[in-house]
């Protein structure tokens, strides 16, 4: 199973560059048919959300996957950049500039760059852990300072704009939660096309060689150093981005923007994703906006799954989504897929089971011990459960134990059939 | 004539401990220098003193006539030396073609190139593909380099070190931990593609010195005791005395 975590770069098949505009195009069509097919106002804000978190979360790979570089602090530039988006969109406001709306978060990119290109320099000086910490600080320095500087920053309350108030395009005045949602959409694309060229760059590769073995990047006639100022650069620049579209769908910008919990929620979604692909974050970002929309609803102990479901990646994939799904990549080609997919489907039951008893388990306990919440009574999977009655504690416990044995069993009759199907890929030469 | 590489006085102390004392070293342009010399007598120290891995106590280095002595690795790279390492030491999640394209960039001027699509560059696509073939590699081009075999990464591992072009190469034990076969097949290569360079070589296993060098030196505690052709170094009695006898020749 080793080399099912590793990315294995593979041959470009013939075909290959139609396959590759191919899936851009269909990604565009999707952003525009997507708001048609799912129109209700509910579904616009999730996906005009789940727009800017992908930008977001692509601008953190380019520190993450793609320089070696572990972030604590990306929030910074894309608050940073909701900020100074704000503060334009007020201005062209007030003194009537001929500027419309679309170009406002390419300020927002001005933003989050300018605070790179000053204090990256330093920042950047060492990678690993040194700058870990130091983006860490960085990050604290300016969500405190934020509170401080009123002015700029507006204090708890924020700075407010409206978007609406700025010079109309093709007749638009995005005031609109759809007209919003192609705004965001165009910059999606716009974006994530940019941030993938910059991959197949000299400075994307040398960004590669950067995370892989600085050392060695030293002898090659580059200086680490810069080719991580300049990733820092870039991603500075698409979180400001991210920042000014946020800035635009909800008319604030506040300290929350900058803040530990921003940086934290867009490194979620990267690891989560899989860093090691360039898609990875993207979907990352899907699931994750989705999960917080949607979970926030459903229970008060939310943040608990998001900590369970990041460390069971961590430990148990931590290639992300994108490396469970490439991992199957070669499987495809050798035809030997099949030979995993009866396990998948045995072990899936008692999984759920598992998963559904340590969900009863939380949530009883959690209701048990809210007695200002909505009641004792769990619903889970249409069933009411009474936190308060011992039989639930029992079926949960049943759940719980039991799901794990007998899906500790089906789970080494997955590796099993893995090992079948990789051994069959291996032969017929798609597996290295 | 200046000389390829020459080292003055150069002396380096971590601490106390003097690793390094007083070295003196010429290569000449074109020459195929070797130094040999027993374990811990500074051979890698002397490697990474001239290569810019650690700054020197005292002393000067120069290349081709500039003293390069206190520049960074990639300054030193840049006026044309490039070394490889005794542990491998390359890129191992990219794959081996990414692995020399990336050594061959800065020496056709592309350095920090944003707004270039790296696999429209039809000088680099033409070098690197040679640099491929001439490390029998353009079949394992796609593999991560992390997958190579021993043998391979070290092929590999020559083959960044050349690939920028640079007209001084430094080999630190290239045929380290090789079979015989390898090891032969190694030797032609590394002779093959430092045809017209200048090469500097550390190596343990003497058939291969003697197979390479025009000139040996012979480091024994951070001092040259001899440098000579092969035959000098063979009859010299120090030599002998401090290491050949050691190793039973």
């Amino acid at each position: 199973m080793t080399d099912a975590t590793a990315p294995l770069e593979l041959k470009e098949q013939p075909g290959g560059r139609v396959r590759f505009y191919g899936i851009w195009l269909i990604a565009a069509v999707a952003l525009i048919v997507l708001p048609l097919v799912f129109s209700s106002g509910g579904s616009l804000t999730s996906f005009s959300l789940i727009g800017i978190a992908i930008i977001f979360a692509l601008s953190y790979n380019i520190l993450l996957g793609q320089t070696g570089l572990l972030s604590f602090g990306h929030a910074v530039h894309y608050g940073l950049g909701g900020f100074l988006a704000v503060h334009v969109m007020n201005a062209v406001a007030n003194y009537n500039w001929p500027l419309p709306l679309p170009f406002i978060p390419l300020f927002g990119g001005i933003g989050g760059l300018a605070f790179a290109i000053v204090f990256g320099w330093v920042m950047t000086k060492r990678a690993g852990t040194v700058f870990a910490m130091i983006t860490l600080g960085i990050g604290e320095l300016v969500a405190s300072s934020s509170l401080i500087l009123r002015s700029v920053f507006g204090g708890e309350s924020g700075i407010t704009t409206d978007r609406t108030a700025l010079p109309h395009m093709f007749g638009w005045s995005f005031g609109p939660q759809r007209q919003v949602y192609y705004l965001i959409a165009f910059w999606v694309m716009v974006s994530a096309i940019a941030m993938y060229a910059l991959t197949r760059t000299p400075l994307g590769r040398l960004c590669n060689a950067v995370r892989d073995n600085p050392e060695r990047v030293e002898f090659i006639g580059y200086d680490p150093h810069v080719v991580r100022y300049f990733a820092y650069g870039f991603a500075g620049f698409f979180a400001g981005v991210a920042g000014g579209l946020t800035a635009i769908n909800f008319e604030i910008a506040n300290s929350a923007y900058l803040g530990a919990t921003q940086s934290g929620f867009v490194l979620f979604a990267a690891f989560i994703g899989g860093t090691a692909y360039f898609f990875g974050p993207i979907l990352g970002a899907i699931l994750v906006t989705y999960l917080q929309l949607g979970l926030t609803d459903l229970t008060t102990v939310w943040q608990l799954y998001f900590g369970i479901i990041f460390i069971g990646i961590v430990m148990f994939a931590p290639g992300g989504i994108a490396g469970l799904l490439m991992m199957h990549r070669p499987l495809v080609r050798a035809g030997s897929l099949a030979t995993v997919i009866p396990s998948y489907l045995v072990a899936a039951l008692p999984t759920l089971a598992f998963a559904l008893g340590v969900i009863l388990s939380i949530e009883t306990v959690a209701h048990y011990t809210d007695s200002e919440g909505e009641g004792s009574v769990v619903h889970l999977v249409g069933i009411p459960f009474d936190a308060v009655k011992p039989t639930t504690w029992l079926a949960a416990a049943v759940l719980v134990v039991v799901g794990f044995v007998i899906a500790r069993l089906t789970w080494r009759r997955v590796t099993e059939a893995w090992d079948r199907a990789a051994t069959i890929a291996r032969d017929r030469g798609y597996l290295a | 004539m200046t000389a390829a590489i020459e080292i003055k006085d150069v002396q380096k102390r971590f601490g106390n401990v003097s690793i390094i004392r007083d070295l003196n070293l010429n290569v000449a342009r074109g020459e195929r220098h070797a130094i040999i010399g027993p374990n811990g007598a500074g051979k890698s120290t002397t490697f990474n003193l001239i290569s810019g891995h650690i700054k020197p106590s005292g002393g000067e280095i120069r290349l081709n006539g500039d003293v390069i002595s206190g520049l960074r690795p990639f300054e030193i790279n840049r006026r044309g030396l490039s070394r490889s390492f005794q542990v491998t030491n390359v890129f191992a999640r990219m794959t081996v073609l990414e692995n020399v394209r990336c050594a061959v960039l800065w020496a056709t001027g592309h350095r920090y190139a944003f707004w270039k699509n790296v696999d429209r560059l039809p000088v680099v696509k033409q070098r690197t593909e040679r640099i491929l073939e001439d490390i029998h590699l353009s079949h394992r081009r796609d593999v991560p380099a992390g997958l190579l075999t021993y043998a391979e990464q070290r092929e590999l591992e020559i083959g960044i070190t050349i690939a920028g072009g640079a007209n001084v190469i430094m080999l630190d034990e290239p045929t380290a931990g090789m079979s015989h076969a390898e090891t032969e097949r190694a030797v032609t290569l590394i002779r093959r593609l430092t045809e017209g360079r200048t090469l500097v070589i550390v190596e343990h296993d003497m058939s291969v010195v003697f197979g390479i060098a025009d000139r040996i030196s012979v480091l024994v505690y951070g001092q040259i005791i001899a440098s000579g052709t092969p035959e000098e170094i063979r009859g010299n009695r120090k030599v002998r005395e401090a290491y050949l006898g050691e190793e039973g020749h």
